[in-house]
């Protein structure tokens, strides 16, 4: 194929990938990797290398607004960070002993997790952090605008989401994607913090995580710049003009939709793995 | 900790305005730079022929961030598009270095510490590679 007609074609499918992925809030990183390694045929090192750098532009991008907005935590963020750069620190040395069919079966297995992830209803809670506790010593519990009004809310478990994020993070590098599914589960689930604070904070830290991964993937030569190009100008064009057209859209067939996409390309992730076609 | 300082003061609100503008205008340059190489790049480059179901790594030139600007001072438009990749990346990095400034001036050393620790982890990443 000719690199004029590559482009063209990446630029457009990481187009809708990244107006899905804002539409929808799933992120469209974790599609990315397949639609290149299964749609264009690039090696999955290369898909990886340009998928983390997109999951950096479009979640920095996101996090602007949120961050001004007030929902971000940004203590809970930076204190959590400290395990998500650390496990993307290791997954960058696993990736490099792992080989690339491992890989495609690894990212089935986590899409396949994404969409179960997707299809479950949220809840919304506020706790109260214990007196004396690890989230109380560190401070992190805070407020958060609900309908024009800043409510409080604590925090619980915080051992146990520093664990999932630093599992996040060796995902996150392993599989360039934002591990955005695993951090909201970590913060939401685990630490019990408000959804919406969840997915911002996790949308927060996506990018610092990325990056730690991205900076050893470039010494190794993973990141190309003629793929990053469509891929990164695709992805961001997508997400900006997501994020224009969220009011106007129905976001729940959508959303319905995308998860059976993902459904169908973690199966084909996990054939092509086990039959060591990738 | 009943002394503890108010979580969403007022500076951490300033701090808060200063990070999303710094993400911001980190992420619109870096899309500008690459924009800027990626044509240079495709005027030259758009009749090859693509290798990417092969990997090979990329030139040496391009896995260092001194590599990456001599490119860019040959005019090198490969160099370009990556400089606009590393731009992205630091764009994190400098949101991790304003958050230790933002700490340090609410003299929360809990925070600057942990921001510090971020902070080193990047900076061994970018530098050293694996």
């Amino acid at each position: 194929m000719h690199v004029l007609t590559f482009t063209l074609l990446t630029l457009t499918g990481a187009l809708v990938a990244g107006l899905v992925g804002a539409l929808t809030g799933l992120g469209g990183g974790v599609i990315l990797v397949p639609l290149l390694t299964l749609g264009f045929g690039v090696d999955i090192r290369y898909a990886i290398g340009a998928s983390l750098v997109c999951v950096i532009a479009t979640s920095s991008g996101a996090a602007a607004a949120f961050v001004k907005e007030g929902f971000t935590n940004i203590r809970i963020g930076m204190f959590l960070e400290i395990a998500t750069t650390v496990g993307a620190l290791l997954g960058t040395v696993v990736a490099a002993y792992v080989s690339s069919s491992t890989l495609a079966v690894i990212f089935g297995v986590v899409l396949l997790f994404s969409s179960v992830q997707a299809m479950r209803p949220r809840e919304e809670h506020i706790t109260l952090t214990a007196p004396g506790s690890l989230g109380d010593r560190l401070r992190l519990g805070s407020t958060y605008p609900v309908n024009g009004t800043l409510v409080s809310y604590g925090v619980e478990h915080v051992p146990a989401g520093f664990a999932m994020m630093f599992g996040a993070g060796m995902l996150s590098a392993l599989l360039g994607i934002g591990s955005g599914v695993v951090k909201v589960l970590a913060l939401d689930r685990a630490m019990h913090l408000p959804y919406k604070v969840s997915t911002t904070t996790s949308n927060f830290m996506i990018g610092v995580t990325a990056a730690a991964s991205a900076g050893v993937y470039l010494h190794r030569g993973y990141i190309d710049p003629a793929l990053a190009l469509p891929v990164v100008l695709g992805v961001l064009a997508g997400a900006m003009l997501g994020a224009r057209m969220l009011a106007a859209v129905r976001v729940k067939p959508l959303r319905i939709l995308f998860t059976l996409i993902m459904v169908a390309l973690a199966f084909e992730m996990l054939y092509q793995g086990l039959t060591k076609h990738i | 900790m009943s002394d503890a300082p108010i979580h969403d003061s007022h500076e951490d609100f300033a701090l808060e305005q200063r990070l999303g503008n710094l993400l911001r205008a980190g992420v619109l340059l870096s899309a500008a730079v690459t924009l800027v190489g990626g044509i240079m790049y495709l005027v030259v480059h758009g009749g090859d022929i693509t290798h990417y179901h092969v990997f090979s790594g990329e030139g040496a030139e391009l896995r260092t961030v001194r590599g990456v600007v001599k490119g860019v001072m040959r005019g090198d438009s490969a160099a370009i598009i990556q400089l606009g990749v590393l731009l992205l990346i630091a764009t994190p990095v400098a949101r991790v270095f304003m958050s230790v400034l933002g700490f340090m001036k609410e003299r929360d050393w809990l925070y600057v510490g942990c921001s510090l620790i971020v902070l080193a982890i990047l900076v061994y990443s970018l530098s050293h590679g694996g």
